[in-house]
């Protein structure tokens, strides 16, 4: 993966410009490699930094970070062999059993996965599954709304990697666990819509083990010369395929051993 | 169907268990079988196989779950009927050659500790009467051609069912979440695909009820000490030569099993 920035300073702006246009205004734009087809994923995670710079000048406190892309027919899909990652902030938390607003998303998707908090910081590069493990203060299960701001759901690894990974709302809940105390790579997920089961499946489905996933963006981070710090809140990637949600709809995300997660929809 | 039919089929596919050779569909030959012609008729192959030796030690719960129900374009589930002749142990290699066109499928097999007699058998019933639970590979078989069944066809052919392979991990419905236990299943080495408990009716526990309440209108009981397979829990997984598969339950342990050989299809 090239992390090299081959745009200049001020297409940069101009397209985190866009992107933060996008994001906060919930409309949808052409992905970014429309104009821009040399752009490489280095390019990509620039624009991401500028938009988290703004965001956090703009008073955002950042909680931690996401994983996405992480399970094998989404890589396979997206022609990636890494993870993509993207920064989460205080003002996508949503609380559990909340309504969540959908007026201000452009077409949100919803997925379940496992969360980890952390006690330690980790650095890449070499960072392992184990040292996650040892990292880690406790995991909880979560929903993440994602919501792509490119057309269709359209996109390429550059585009979405500046468009913040999709990151658009997240919900934690459930039941916290001790990762010794859990098999964190055999956890069954069931997701239902409406009362409804809509779709499922189990951890390992995330680059075999969640903890797989918290290690590459661990070095991914030492990439951009970036550290995982203590504290963080960082979300392993979807377990199950992302289901899209409209206003009415109640979601009940249930994990074994970590009990379950639910929010519901609104205009 | 009249019973000098239903005898000819049940021998016929009888015959081509013992062959190894597929028969084309009974459907495609026989427009007119009903479900329970069907039964009928996997009755007759099931009483071949008694006849020669085995004894029935289960039941097989079948096209439980969306996957297996879009592979097999059958949408209700169906039963057979589990004989010694099918088992095989953890860790086994089974030989393709005594196949004809197996797929894996991983599942949770229930042994009972209690008969259990519908009409009115619940989820919780189900419980009740487990011993325990164990991780399990089928490995289904059909004797149709290229699989190529409808209801009535697989029906007919016992739903399909090859052999087996329990798990030797023993785990408590009472104590773990059979709804919602992770099932991982690793074809050489490599992740093939995730599931949950409740790709089956919702619950293992509810495919169970299902099967005591249908078997119970026909006035067949669950003996205490059968084995009931539950069903697919994964897609089904093609095996060839050298092939090795484990399925994990989270919470409960894992069950492998190897492949060597040709299977005759």
């Amino acid at each position: 993966m090239s992390m090299s920035i081959t745009l200049g300073r001020e297409d940069i702006v101009r397209l985190c410009e866009r992107i933060e246009g996008a994001q906060t205004r919930a409309y949808a734009i052409p992905k970014l490699t429309d104009e821009y087809p040399q752009m490489t994923i280095g390019d990509g995670y620039a624009v991401q930094l500028e938009l988290r710079k703004r965001f956090l000048a703009a008073g955002h406190k950042q909680v931690g970070w996401k994983a996405g892309l992480t399970s094998k027919a989404k890589m396979i899909q997206m022609g990636v062999s890494v993870p993509s990652i993207g920064f989460l902030t205080d003002r996508m938390a949503r609380p559990e059993s909340s309504a969540i607003k959908t007026s201000d998303l452009v077409h949100p998707r919803v997925e379940c996965e496992v969360a980890f908090v952390m006690k330690k910081t980790l650095r890449g590069p070499n960072c392992t599954l184990q040292d996650v493990m040892d990292a880690t203060d406790y995991v909880l299960p979560a929903v993440e709304i994602i919501d792509s701001r490119f057309s269709g759901f359209k996109f390429d690894l550059e585009s979405v990697v500046a468009d913040n990974g999709s990151s658009a709302r997240f919900v934690g809940g459930g039941r916290a666990r001790y990762v010794e105390d859990i098999d964190l790579r055999t956890l069954g997920v069931v997701m239902e819509k409406n009362g409804e089961i809509v779709t499922m499946g189990a951890s390992a489905a995330v680059l075999g083990h969640p903890a797989e996933a918290i290690a590459m963006l661990v070095n991914i981070l030492g990439e951009l010369g970036e550290e995982l710090p203590a504290g963080s809140f960082v979300m392993s990637g979807g377990i199950t395929e992302a289901v899209a949600v409209k206003p009415g709809d109640s979601i009940v995300a249930r994990f074994q051993d970590l009990g379950s997660v639910s929010m519901r929809f609104i205009d | 169907m009249d019973k000098q039919k239903i005898t000819a089929y049940g021998d016929e596919l009888y015959e081509a268990w013992v062959a190894c050779r597929p028969v084309r569909p009974l459907l495609e030959r026989e427009p007119e079988i009903t479900i329970e012609d069907a039964y009928q008729i996997q009755e007759r192959f099931v009483a071949r196989r008694v006849q020669a030796g085995e004894k029935i030690i289960g039941k097989k719960i079948g096209a439980t779950s969306k996957p297996v129900q879009d592979f097999l374009g059958v949408y209700q589930p169906d039963f057979g009927m589990l004989l010694t002749g099918m088992v095989f142990q953890e860790g086994d290699t089974i030989d393709l050659a005594t196949l004809i066109q197996p797929k894996a499928e991983a599942e949770l097999a229930f042994v009972l500790k209690a008969d259990l007699k519908g009409p009115g058998i619940t989820a919780m019933d189900v419980i009740r009467a487990t011993d325990y639970v164990l991780p399990c590979f089928e490995i289904v078989d059909s004797r149709i051609v290229d699989w190529k069944i409808k209801i009535q066809d697989t029906v007919a052919d016992n739903a399909s069912c090859g052999v087996y392979v329990l798990g030797k991990t023993k785990g408590d419905p009472r104590q773990l979440d059979i709804t919602l236990a992770g099932m991982v299943l690793e074809k050489n080495g490599e992740l093939f695909s995730t599931g949950v408990g409740a790709a089956v009716q919702g619950s293992p526990a509810n495919a169970v009820a299902w099967l005591a309440n249908t078997l119970g209108e026909l006035g067949i009981p669950f003996k205490a000490g059968e084995i009931i397979l539950s069903g697919s829990q994964s897609a089904l997984v093609p095996v060839v030569d050298g092939d090795e598969l484990v399925c994990t339950v989270g919470g409960l342990g894992s069950c492998r099993v190897k492949f060597s050989g040709r299977s005759a299809a």
